[in-house]
């Protein structure tokens, strides 16, 4: 009971708190999201005051195993839910701007237009799809692989539902016309330090469960995963350093200026990219991918050497963002150096992940998940070919500031991350919901082709736009003025950009076939198909003809 | 000399040569003599819980 009436207390003071907040703040969208903190307030009094619960409501809707299994599953079945849904909505989001780029009439100002959208599914599609993924993946893998339960259970569960928070927070900002210009880290201040207390108690239940670990030794995805928690807070809280105008205000001033903020900010981005959908989808790969192949790793050699040579070499590459700026050539040169090291460490683990299959390569005919898998880690290897490639100086020039980026960065995010989190989905679900298998394996078939065909699609179409962009933008006439003024570039690009849309609703349309793959699964129906992979065999037919013996002569 | 200068010349002397120094170091580890069993026994750790942890071992 005194417990009840303590947290009540908390509840209410937060309650009140952000009453006072709308009240005194000048500011709308401060108000916005100080309304969305007192509703969330609101919801933790009734839950806490009556015999409503509705978290064990919502619970039920997704048929969610009762009782305590083994391990702590709860919230990786949330985490699960999140990813599929924040997917579809970042996804979504993406083929709106991306048909706001191609028809502009389709900008509704000022809430839906392309500079408030934009962020919106960077961020949903990173930090809201590929974020819960981790969650979910990491709390999975880190009980599985230290045979113990989650340290600290309700601190788990305080993290995930912490954490959409942030992502609600984030979102509605963005909308509300709320940044700090910072591409991946455009969260105002308020939003920045809520992370920041999410963001640790993830490193304590990571780090605690850990430390009550039966088996020995740390398998090395959790050395991945934790690389990733432990950067991505050192760079959150060193790139987000800034002072509000007001306390009651959105607005907030970067405490760094000039190239030097520049750069932090590329510190930060770069390796946003390095730990966050590098080192953390890694990890994944290094627990899903042998578990579903049924075979270890190829080389746990080779992924330690790649582990820390990826550690010691991507926090250095950022400055490759800034070539031709004001920053230092000697700081460019390091950035675009240090880029093409990384070349190596990262084939290391596409190889370590592809080789892995080495002897049960007929499971990528058989095995859809497998297929997966495989068309991520090639995707993985090809973006972090022409990553380093682009980072050189006298590439970045033709291909700086054009679509040749923006396809580069998808083959990535849609390529690697996105397969190999749809991949861990699939493998996640049934076992989590206690299915015996996935309600239709050949609907990962279209799935896989659908995701394949659109990522072909915007990374083609990028590609021509990027190259078609850098050349018109540099063509000089026999005069020595420009050839092409900036809106000559936009209409000649006009049909890729369309092909690019294409190729997202592709994406989205395989993305939602999944959501109804996983949400008949969790249902518990099975979809009455053929079997994948069954080989035909006759056997009456299968059996050497037999010698027949040559007429003898006549003696 | 400034705290900048001083630092910047750690970074490139002492700093770089103790990273790599580490670096090369951790690399090796599993290549120590008799880390065969150990990395062995790491690799195939995954699979010791089959049957997704919900049935006895």
């Amino acid at each position: 009971m005194e417990t009840v009436v303590k947290r009540l207390g908390v509840w209410a003071l937060v309650l009140l708190a952000a009453i006072c907040a709308i009240a005194l703040t000048p500011d709308r969208g401060f108000a916005i999201h100080a309304g969305i903190v007192a509703l969330v307030a609101v919801i933790l009094i009734i839950a806490t005051l009556g015999t409503y619960d509705p978290l064990a409501k919502a619970q039920s809707i997704f048929r969610m195993p009762p009782g305590p299994s083994r391990y702590d599953d709860d919230v990786v079945r949330w985490g699960v839910i999140a990813t599929m849904f924040w997917g579809l909505a970042g996804l979504l989001v993406g083929v709106v701007i991306a048909a706001q780029l191609s028809f502009p009439w389709l900008n509704l100002e000022p809430y839906l237009n392309f500079g408030r959208l934009r962020p919106l599914h960077t961020s949903a599609v990173i930090f809201a799809f590929g974020g819960n993924a981790l969650l979910a993946t990491s709390f999975y893998v880190v009980q599985r692989t230290c045979r113990t339960t989650l340290a600290l259970p309700g601190l788990a569960r305080f993290v995930f539902w912490g954490y959409q928070l942030f992502i609600v927070l984030a979102a509605t900002g963005y909308l509300l016309g709320i940044t700090q210009s910072r591409e991946y880290a455009e969260p105002e201040w308020y939003v920045d330090l809520w992370l920041t207390i999410v963001w640790v108690a993830y490193l304590a239940v990571y780090v605690a469960t850990i430390l009550r670990r039966h088996e020995p030794h740390i398998y090395v995805a959790n050395w991945f995963y934790l690389a990733f928690i432990i950067t991505i807070a050192m760079l959150h809280v060193v790139n987000n350093l800034a002072l509000p105008v007001s306390l009651l205000g959105a607005k907030s001033y970067s405490a760094f200026a000039g190239v030097q903020d520049a750069l932090t900010q590329w510190w930060y981005g770069h390796n946003a990219v390095g730990f966050f959908l590098t080192a953390g989808f890694l990890a994944m790969m290094y627990y899903f991918v042998p578990k579903q192949a049924g075979r270890p790793v190829y080389s746990y050699r080779l992924s330690i050497i790649h582990f820390w040579s990826l550690i010691f070499l991507y926090i250095w590459a950022g400055p490759h963002h800034l070539h031709y700026t004001a920053l230092p050539d000697w700081a460019q040169t390091l950035g675009m150096v240090f880029s093409i090291m990384l070349w190596m460490p990262s084939w290391g683990g596409m190889i370590n992940g592809l080789m892995t299959l080495n002897g049960a390569w007929d499971k990528v005919r058989t095995d859809p998940i497998i297929r997966m898998m495989v068309l991520a880690l090639a995707f993985y290897g090809m973006s972090t070919f022409e990553g380093p490639m682009l980072s050189i100086k006298a590439v970045n020039s033709l291909s700086h500031y054009t679509d040749w980026t923006i396809g580069h960065v998808h083959s990535g995010a849609l390529g690697w991350n996105g397969m190999i989190t749809f991949a861990c989905l699939y493998y996640l679900t049934p076992r989590l919901w206690g299915q015996a298998r996935l309600y239709s394996l050949q609907m990962i078939n279209w799935h896989f082709w659908l995701a394949t065909l659109g990522i072909v699609f915007y990374a083609a179409s990028m590609w021509v736009a990027g190259i078609t962009q850098g050349l018109m933008w540099r063509e000089y006439g026999a005069d020595g003025y420009l050839v092409n003024s900036f809106v000559d570039t936009v209409a000649a690009l006009h049909p890729m950009y369309v092909l690019r849309m294409v190729g997202g609703l592709l994406y989205l349309a395989g993305a939602a076939i999944m959501a109804f793959n996983l949400a008949m699964t969790i249902a518990g129906r099975q979809r009455d198909e053929a079997p994948l992979g069954e080989t035909a065999h006759d056997a009456a037919a299968d059996r050497p003809l037999l010698p027949q013996p040559a007429a003898e002569p006549a003696e | 000399m400034s705290l900048y200068e001083t630092l910047r010349h750690f970074a490139d002397s002492y700093g770089l040569a103790a990273m790599v120094a580490l670096y090369l170091a951790l690399c090796l580890w599993p290549f120590r003599p008799g880390a065969k069993t150990h990395v062995d026994a790491a690799k195939n750790l995954i699979f010791k819980d089959e049957n997704h942890g919900q049935q006895a071992d």
